[in-house]
């Protein structure tokens, strides 16, 4: 009875499975397929790199690609230098008004910055930044998300190490650099990946800030590429979707243990 | 000796302050001072050249109010919310538990669950464009070998927020997954071998004892997924642009559309309001409330 049980799920298991990467599966091969052979399902039909090559004569994807990347790097290293000081900052000294600022930085947590786009915008064109890439970036930087766990982490390290490094001269940031930076490198490992995968796949606010190739990141592009009024047709814009996505799948699917870990170590405090 | 602790204490707070102002500058520029400029703008007319702007007060409000297309994109989001957060709530449990057990393709079974969370929206859209596409897409081919008639998914008011839920559910389950994960591997195996001795069932082990250890994660997932039904709407841009006749319009889609399509800020920072104050509400729970009572490992 309970073999039979055990079986039933192992095909329920499975089935979902196939069903949840189906699409993924489905838009692979339709990308490398004649349009007319995708939408008829001819299995038999043969390989063909056109889709790929017409998608990508059809927009400057090198420059989204690299726009992407240096969106995502400044994103990161304005992250890791805010939340390391802040989160420090909130872990190990005592100031008044900790509490209160503490609280305010919490907020943030839901104070989305993707609802307050109208203003924000209003914001980043005041200072000169719009259609920049270091505009686009800023309003993540001082991630309430980030001090919230370079927090935890520093709050883990032993005070006897930061007292040791005093003893030794060091001063404020000397202890901050030599001592809880090099202890905190996993928390700066999972934040790192979580943070990459979120500005890599952001959408909403680059939209809104970026109005020239020169700026404008992969998901952008990549959402006027396929825009119903292009008139491109479905093989391509599959072969658009998965050049466009290749990098981040392909690194996941390397590092696939390292991701989910990282995730598990931001979700949970 | 006191006067050396007070200045040490003041070293402290000047330390502890320059450490700060950098976050506190960026977090003031890019999300309190927003909040407070979006309020105000709220409260004013919108000015053209012909008539500046002035203050109205609350009418931005009450025009909201009496726009049913605000309602509209209310019930909308109330839809989208009450399908999406439980059922991708359930799923990823079912997920999780079988991901957990002894089942062949193991590996392969976690990976394909996992997948679609790393994709960018705007892609996962497109990829579920294929399958929702009239005539020739893959869920019409499948219809018509048995028989069914050609649905247009995106294209009628009955289903096209559906198509937009399903694709949400799809992309946020497996991200939910991996929260349980790790829950269920701090279970201790002993209550495992506790319950077998017992004689309970694998059903009434997991019904009894792994589910409620699992409530402190559900109640996170819970508010992540409150979160997600605000922010997750990159996919409209793609599938249905709010369409047809604002059938699939999420309150978010309608900001922007507000904003930047017709360009009435003062109204869109009316709605903007009222969705910080929800989401203030849900904060204000999740503070309060919740975090007192799950705290109990």
């Amino acid at each position: 009875m309970s073999a039979i049980f055990r079986h039933i799920e192992t095909f329920g298991a499975l089935l979902l499975a196939f069903i949840w990467i189906s699409p993924l599966l489905f838009a692979f091969w339709a990308a490398f397929h004649s349009t007319t052979d995708a939408v008829n399902f001819n299995v038999m039909a043969p390989w063909t790199l056109d889709n790929l090559r017409t998608a990508w004569a059809g927009a400057p994807w090198l420059r989204y690609f690299l726009n992407t990347f240096l969106l995502v790097s400044v994103v990161l290293i304005g992250q890791f230098v805010i939340t390391t000081l802040a989160g420090f900052a909130f872990a190990k000294v005592q100031f008044p008004g900790k509490d209160f600022v503490f609280i305010l930085v919490l907020m943030q947590l839901f104070i989305l910055p993707e609802v307050l786009i109208v203003e924000n915008y209003v914001m980043v064109s005041r200072i000169g930044l719009f259609d920049t890439i270091i505009g686009v970036g800023m309003p993540y930087m001082a991630s309430a998300f980030g001090i919230f766990l370079m927090r935890q982490a520093f709050k883990s390290v032993p005070i006897e190490l930061h007292d040791a490094a005093r003893v030794e001269g060091c001063g404020w940031f000397g202890i901050l650099w030599r001592v809880y930076v090099p202890l905190a490198r996993p928390t700066y490992l999972a934040y790192a990946l979580v943070s990459v995968s979120t500005h890599w796949n952001n959408f909403l606010w680059p939209l809104i800030v970026t109005n020239s190739p020169e700026t404008r990141p992969l998901t952008v592009g990549l959402s006027i590429f396929g825009a119903p009024e292009n008139g491109v047709d479905i093989s391509v814009i599959s072969a658009a979707t998965m050049m466009s996505i290749a990098p981040l799948l392909i690194a996941f699917l390397v590092f696939q243990r390292q991701f989910v870990q990282a995730f598990l170590r931001a979700g949970i405090k | 000796m006191a006067e050396h602790v007070n200045i040490e204490r003041r070293r402290q707070a000047i330390y502890g302050w320059l450490l700060l102002s950098p976050a506190a500058i960026l977090l003031t520029t890019f999300a309190f001072y927003p909040s407070i400029a979006t309020l105000w703008t709220s409260l004013f007319s919108r000015g053209t050249r012909r008539n500046p702007t002035e203050f109205v007060g609350g009418e931005n409000y009450t025009d909201l109010f009496a726009d049913p297309t605000f309602w509209l994109v209310v019930k909308n989001n109330l839809i989208y919310a009450a399908a999406t957060i439980p059922i991708s709530i359930f799923i990823a449990l079912g997920m999780a538990l079988w991901a957990n057990s002894k089942i062949p393709a193991r590996g392969f079974v976690r990976t394909a669950y996992f997948t679609p969370t790393v994709l960018p929206m705007i892609a996962a859209a497109n990829l579920w464009l294929f399958f929702y596409t009239p005539g020739l897409g893959v869920l019409d081919q499948i219809g018509s070998l048995f028989g069914l008639p050609s649905i247009n998914w995106l294209g009628q008011p009955e289903t096209a927020l559906w198509a937009v839920i399903i694709v949400t559910i799809w992309k946020e389950a497996g991200f939910f997954m991996i929260f349980y994960l790790a829950a269920l591997q701090t279970i201790p195996e002993d209550l495992k071998e506790a319950a077998d001795i017992e004689g309970a069932s694998r059903f009434t082990y997991t019904r009894r004892i792994v589910l409620p250890l699992l409530m402190p994660t559900t109640l996170f997932i819970m508010v992540n997924a409150l979160i997600n039904s605000v922010k997750l709407i990159d996919h409209l841009f793609i599938l249905t642009k709010g369409g047809p006749n604002d059938a699939s319009k999420l309150i978010l889609y309608y900001i922007w559309e507000m904003a930047f399509a017709f360009f009435d800020a003062p109204h869109a920072a009316a709605m903007t309001i009222l969705v910080l104050i929800v989401l203030g509400i849900v904060a204000g729970i999740k503070f309060t409330y919740l975090d007192k009572r799950t705290h109990y490992q």
